[in-house]
């Protein structure tokens, strides 16, 4: 028998993740992973702790050149510009083909550009790249004053960044609320207190609508919504990422805002797969097709997509979305649907998505309660939709974001901790402690003497 | 296997060890580094701050306690995870007891 052709385009979480679960499988398969970054695979959340200066640009590398020869995985670097469902083939820009038995698209999701005039100016950055960081933290040597614009993580953690390097820093917002569509004031003020304290100007209810250049076509200033010009020359641009689904563009593939993929992570298309930031998979918390732009997730589905690739038919249900971060020295954990308030103005699924947030998150449940504590810079925000937990952000102290995670993604009973949901404070969180030993120790005791 | 008897062969193999093997003991005591996959996203902070040198992001990946025989137990790259994926276990059979819990019961 002819060994299987996989043909992997990306080689982020999903893509590796992929590949390596393939190989466990079968060991003569020919796997191809094609990179349109020349570099090996490397952590796209571990961006923003080069630019931190925590990391070293190298150690950003999750796996080495050698990796993929232990693995015997051909590594190639290019971009995939068409595909042909029909033949099964892969070509890239240099006209290169690839046949494939087995296709997965895993080509993630890249930052969009603002949508003014101004974008293509020198001085324009973006964290979305190694090669974009490298640029970015190079000219934030040399530039002096710095605005960025966006909600979510990515801006946020650009903002530190800029903040870091010693450049005077702007951050926009173009509503009264950090991060609105996740945070509630509380959550928002604590995080804006941090910032304030690493000198970051926060500029509320102040929307950039062009970015105007010298005539050497550098960054000179940004044009605000009421006609202002406001004076910078560095722009950080961290409004949400697009999925890449080009390479389906002319295909009978399905998609919607990404690659529509059934439980087996296969699309429309027979042995043509999707993973990671391109895919979109049914939730069943909302019953629709979502998107996840998020580190574990990508993995998840790397790693089931591969177990179907390579003939064990297994149904992938998807997890209640996680994330874990660091900002300004403050940890935040979110997960599940969170949405504090949604604005009757604004459309229920976003146009763009920012790294390390899931459409989930923007989601309210049917039946909705929620419970809030805080205690200095520690919050704790729970949603209940009924009698089961389906969201949680948890602000500072992180002590039960774990038991709370396994609540939400094994739909325990959470009933009983209801009738704490008024005491706040720390008491809502020993109340939290108490229900989950409990339930862990009645668990314990059921499985050995049943 | 019956989950039954894997504990009580796993709580027995356990008792047996520390029995046989003081040394081994010890160790159990001190614990180590045991990451959650699942929060991992692969950066190498906790690497990067690692004096001896020890890539804990490779454990982090396959969900594997840190066991390097070189680790100083400094707990450095606990600490400077940004995204809370390491822990110091003490308990490391208390742990896989856990987690076989968990699993045993999403597989029900």
């Amino acid at each position: 028998m002819q060994p299987i052709r996989y043909v992997i385009v990306g080689n982020g979480a999903a893509g590796v993740t992929a590949a390596e679960t393939i190989r466990q499988h079968d060991s003569v398969g020919e796997i191809t992973i094609i990179s349109a970054e020349p570099f090996p695979m490397y952590s796209r959340p571990g961006l923003a702790y080069v630019f931190l200066n925590e990391i070293s640009k190298e150690q950003v590398f999750a796996r080495q050149p050698e990796w993929y020869q232990q693995m015997r995985l051909n590594l190639l670097f290019g971009k995939a510009v068409s595909l042909d469902v029909d033949r099964q083939a892969v070509q890239l820009e240099d006209g290169r083909i690839l046949p494939y038995d087995r296709l997965l698209i895993a080509t993630g999701a890249r930052a969009v550009p603002p949508p003014y005039a101004g974008a293509d100016l020198k001085g324009v950055h973006y964290l979305d790249t190694l090669a974009g960081t490298k640029e970015l933290m190079k000219q934030a040597k040399r530039r002096r004053r710095a605005v960025v614009v966006g909600g979510g993580i990515t801006a946020l953690e650009m903002t530190e960044g800029l903040a870091h390097h010693g450049v005077d820093t702007h951050y926009f917002l173009r509503r009264d609320r950090l991060w609105g569509k996740v945070f509630n004031d509380t959550e928002a003020k604590i995080l804006e207190g941090r910032m304030r304290q690493q000198h970051v100007h926060i500029h509320y209810n102040t929307e950039a609508v062009e970015i105007l250049g010298d005539r050497r076509g550098r960054v000179r200033a940004v044009r605000l919504k009421d006609g202002k010009e406001f004076k910078c020359n560095l722009v950080g641009i961290a409004i949400g990422v697009r999925p890449s689904i080009d390479l389906v563009k002319d295909t009978p593939i399905e998609t919607d805002r990404a690659i529509l993929v059934d439980e087996t992570m296969q699309s429309s298309v027979r042995n043509v797969y999707a993973a990671g930031d391109c895919a979109q998979v049914y939730d069943p918390w909302t019953e629709q097709h979502m998107l996840d732009i998020l580190w574990p997730s990508a993995v998840a589905e790397g790693h089931a997509v591969a177990l179907n690739m390579v003939g064990k038919h297994r149904a992938y249900k998807k997890g209640s979305p996680f994330n874990a971060c660091l900002l300004f020295g403050l940890h935040i954990s979110t997960m599940g649907q969170i949405n504090p308030r949604r604005d009757e103005d604004e459309p229920e699924i976003h146009q763009y998505l920012s790294r390390g947030s899931s459409e989930v998150w923007y989601t309210y449940p049917r039946h909705y309660a929620s419970a809030w504590a805080e205690e200095g810079d520690n919050t704790i925000r729970l949603v209940m939709d009924g009698d089961y937990l389906v969201g949680a952000l948890l602000v500072g102290d992180q002590t039960i974001a774990d038991p709370l995670r396994y609540i939400i993604e094994n739909r325990v009973n959470f009933r009983e901790i209801h009738s704490d949901f008024s005491i706040g404070g720390l008491a809502l969180k020993r109340s939290v402690q108490r229900f989950w030993s409990k339930s862990n120790q009645s668990q314990a005791e059921s499985y050995l003497n049943p | 296997m019956a989950k039954e008897s894997f504990f009580r062969t796993l709580f027995k193999s356990a008792s047996q060890d520390a029995d046989q093997d003081d040394q081994q003991a010890d160790l159990a005591k001190v614990g180590c580094v045991v990451p959650d996959a699942s929060r991992c996203v692969q950066c190498g902070v906790c690497g990067y701050n690692c004096p001896v040198g020890i890539q804990v992001r490779d454990y982090a990946h396959r969900g594997l306690p840190v066991d390097d025989p070189r680790c100083i137990t400094c707990g450095n790259c606990i600490n400077v995870c940004p995204r809370g994926t390491l822990r110091w276990e003490t308990q490391a059979h208390e742990l896989l007891k856990d987690r076989f819990l968990l699993t045993a019961d999403l597989q029900v």
